[in-house]
């Protein structure tokens, strides 16, 4: 008895939970006239999905997004594994200080700074940019923390038969360590996607062209044009979100090891 | 971009000095010079974007910079500004008030999640996914969904509620329960991440050692209490600092307010961050916003040094 209850109160919360996004979705696909009727659809549409496509400029948003996103999480894998392999395979002055003072920079949040990373940002000429979309959003200590824990376990034999034959720390990076840490690139690659695609305050922050919006800023603005087009609205909100639930459901596994990971071990 | 670039050209010079000679020394010389150009690029960017911006905050807040960008030195008097600015204060109650009240709900909430799913059972998978689902989409389509569920008197929540009697309450357009529904709306967001990190916690308390204690006739209570809750400080701590520190600084604080309430009705939602931004942007105060910043690094400092004293330091960082 006590057995079955616990798995039986599982399910009913986990249904509770995802209620809200189910509703949303099937919200989405109701008439504009009955957004508020309670219950299943008379009537199922594609109308409002089309809508926001065709007549709300949505499309450029999901690009932009699309191109912030794969390019911060490509070079920032790229510069954090560097960093990462520096910090846990090589000897070198400075090694502690260094990476302490990376860690330092993991309590600093983006509201936080955001004052005076603006002023950074402007001085530097990145205001309404993708420049000043992607570079600031690279850097987090983050990543360089989870790939230096996972070089710390990878066999030094490995490396040591590519520095007999003679390959310099380049070649040793990028063909030995480099195809080694596939598994937790993959997860942070995830982790990176998602977090950039729904960024939302820096693209505020930096950005005033309407045609370097990005989809977070896209559908947050609706709110005020289409104050009461809920139904148009919702159907912006649920494309906004396809891409990241498709993502998670695709890298949950992945998504799972990288967050468990997260600050401890 | 010239950064990338620094890492293969340093190769043919250092290859050619150790043609030349391949001492102890220059091998030591070798792989120093190699671990910088490997670091270069993410080092730089943490300096350009992290820790000048954290400085700078400090050198701004004694100035007072116009919209056109002019910088007058003002000396202490944006500090001075803060004692009479009663936007301020009520901000810093807000989210000290949302603080005392997310973190201890979003803790209980996820923890008892993480045990609820931490023996295997069947459709154990689905049950995980669905709890930490929330957490992948936006904040911003997060505020979304909740602005339409709470739509007042027409919306899903107004409806389910209706029977109750409950059906007018409008949550979100009342001052006095604003507030309550950002914090139930945050831990929603919240608490599947923070199941997951218990779940790895929960995976270091050896079974063998709960197995033992029911042998010798532990309650489950007594099992929970002696057993799992000790060797699990050192995660609950971590959970503990991490939500704070989120809480008053993270994009919960922002993002999902800005969304929702826009820091209303009446200012009930109006965070530290919320109100540093509007400073900032909307009425272009910058100098008194990188003042306001300050003073929020000094409150997360203080609070996290407290933390570390008072729990003597949640040890969570050897290896």
């Amino acid at each position: 008895m006590r057995t079955r209850f616990f798995p039986i109160l599982a399910h009913v919360l986990a249904i509770i939970a995802v209620a809200p996004l189910l509703w949303i979705l099937i919200s989405a696909l109701k008439p504009a006239e009955d957004v508020f009727s309670f219950g299943w659809p008379s009537t199922w549409t594609l109308d409002n999905l089309q809508y926001v496509l065709l007549k709300i400029p949505l499309p450029t948003f999901l690009m932009n997004s699309a191109i912030v996103s794969v390019v911060v999480t490509v070079v920032a894998l790229f510069f954090h594994s560097m960093a990462a392999y520096a910090l846990a395979r090589l000897r070198f002055p400075g090694r502690g200080i260094i990476f302490s003072g990376i860690m330092s920079t993991l309590l600093v949040s983006l509201p936080v700074i955001l004052v005076p990373l603006f002023l950074v940002a402007k001085q530097l000429g990145l205001l309404d940019s993708y420049a000043g979309l992607i570079v600031p959003s690279i850097f987090h200590a983050f990543g360089i923390f989870l790939l230096r824990q996972y070089y710390l376990n990878i066999p030094r034999e490995l490396e040591e038969a590519a520095d007999l034959d003679g390959c310099g720390y380049w070649r040793r990076y990028w063909s030995v360590i480099l195809p080694l840490s596939r598994p937790v690139l993959a997860s942070l690659s995830v982790l990176f996607f998602l977090a950039n695609w729904n960024a939302f305050l820096w693209p505020l922050t930096i950005t005033r062209n309407p045609d370097l919006r990005v989809i977070q800023l896209g559908i947050s603005g609706m709110q005020g044009q289409y104050a009461s087009a809920w139904n148009l609205i919702l159907a912006a909100a649920v494309i906004a979100a396809i891409p990241t639930v498709v993502v998670f459901v695709a890298g949950q596994k992945r998504l799972v090891d990288a967050m468990k990971t997260t600050g401890l071990k | 971009m010239t950064a990338t670039t620094s890492a293969p050209p340093s190769r043919p010079q250092v290859l050619a000095r150790t043609a030349r000679e391949k001492t102890p020394m220059t091998k030591k010389r070798r792989e120093a010079l190699a671990a910088y150009a490997f670091l270069a690029p993410d080092v730089l960017g943490l300096l350009i974007f992290v820790a000048v911006p954290m400085v700078l905050a400090f050198g701004v807040a004694f100035f007072k910079v116009d919209g056109f960008g002019n910088y007058q030195y003002v000396g202490l008097a944006n500090y001075k500004l803060m004692g009479s600015d009663d936007q301020l204060w009520a901000s810093l109650k807000i989210t000290g008030i949302y603080v005392v009240a997310f973190v201890p709900i979003a803790f209980v909430v996820s923890f008892a999640l993480a045990m609820l799913v931490r023996n295997h059972f069947k459709g154990i998978g689905w049950v995980r996914s669905a709890f930490f689902l929330p957490n992948v989409v936006s904040l911003v389509v997060v505020g979304l969904i909740w602005q339409f569920l709470l739509v007042d008197k027409r919306g899903a929540i107004s409806n389910l509620l209706a029977p109750l009697g409950l059906g007018d309450v409008s949550f979100l357009g009342t001052p006095s329960l604003a507030l309550g529904t950002y914090v139930v709306i945050s831990v929603w967001f919240l608490m599947g991440y923070q199941m997951l990190v218990f779940l790895a916690g929960l995976k270091d308390v050896p079974k063998e050692l709960e197995d033992a204690a029911e042998i010798d006739g532990a309650s489950a209570w007594q099992r929970f209490r002696y057993v799992i809750w000790p060797l699990l400080r050192p995660t609950s701590f971590f959970i503990v600092v991490n939500s704070t520190i989120g809480a008053v600084t993270g994009l919960q604080a922002f993002d999902l307010v800005y969304v929702l309430t826009k820091g209303g009705p009446a200012r009930a939602t109006s965070t530290v961050v919320l109100y540093i931004y509007e400073q900032a942007f909307t009425f272009n105060n910058m100098g008194y916003a990188a003042a306001l910043t300050t003073v929020v690094v000094g409150i997360l400092v203080l609070c996290t040094g407290l933390m570390f004293a008072f729990t003597r330091g949640g040890r969570f960082d050897e290896d």
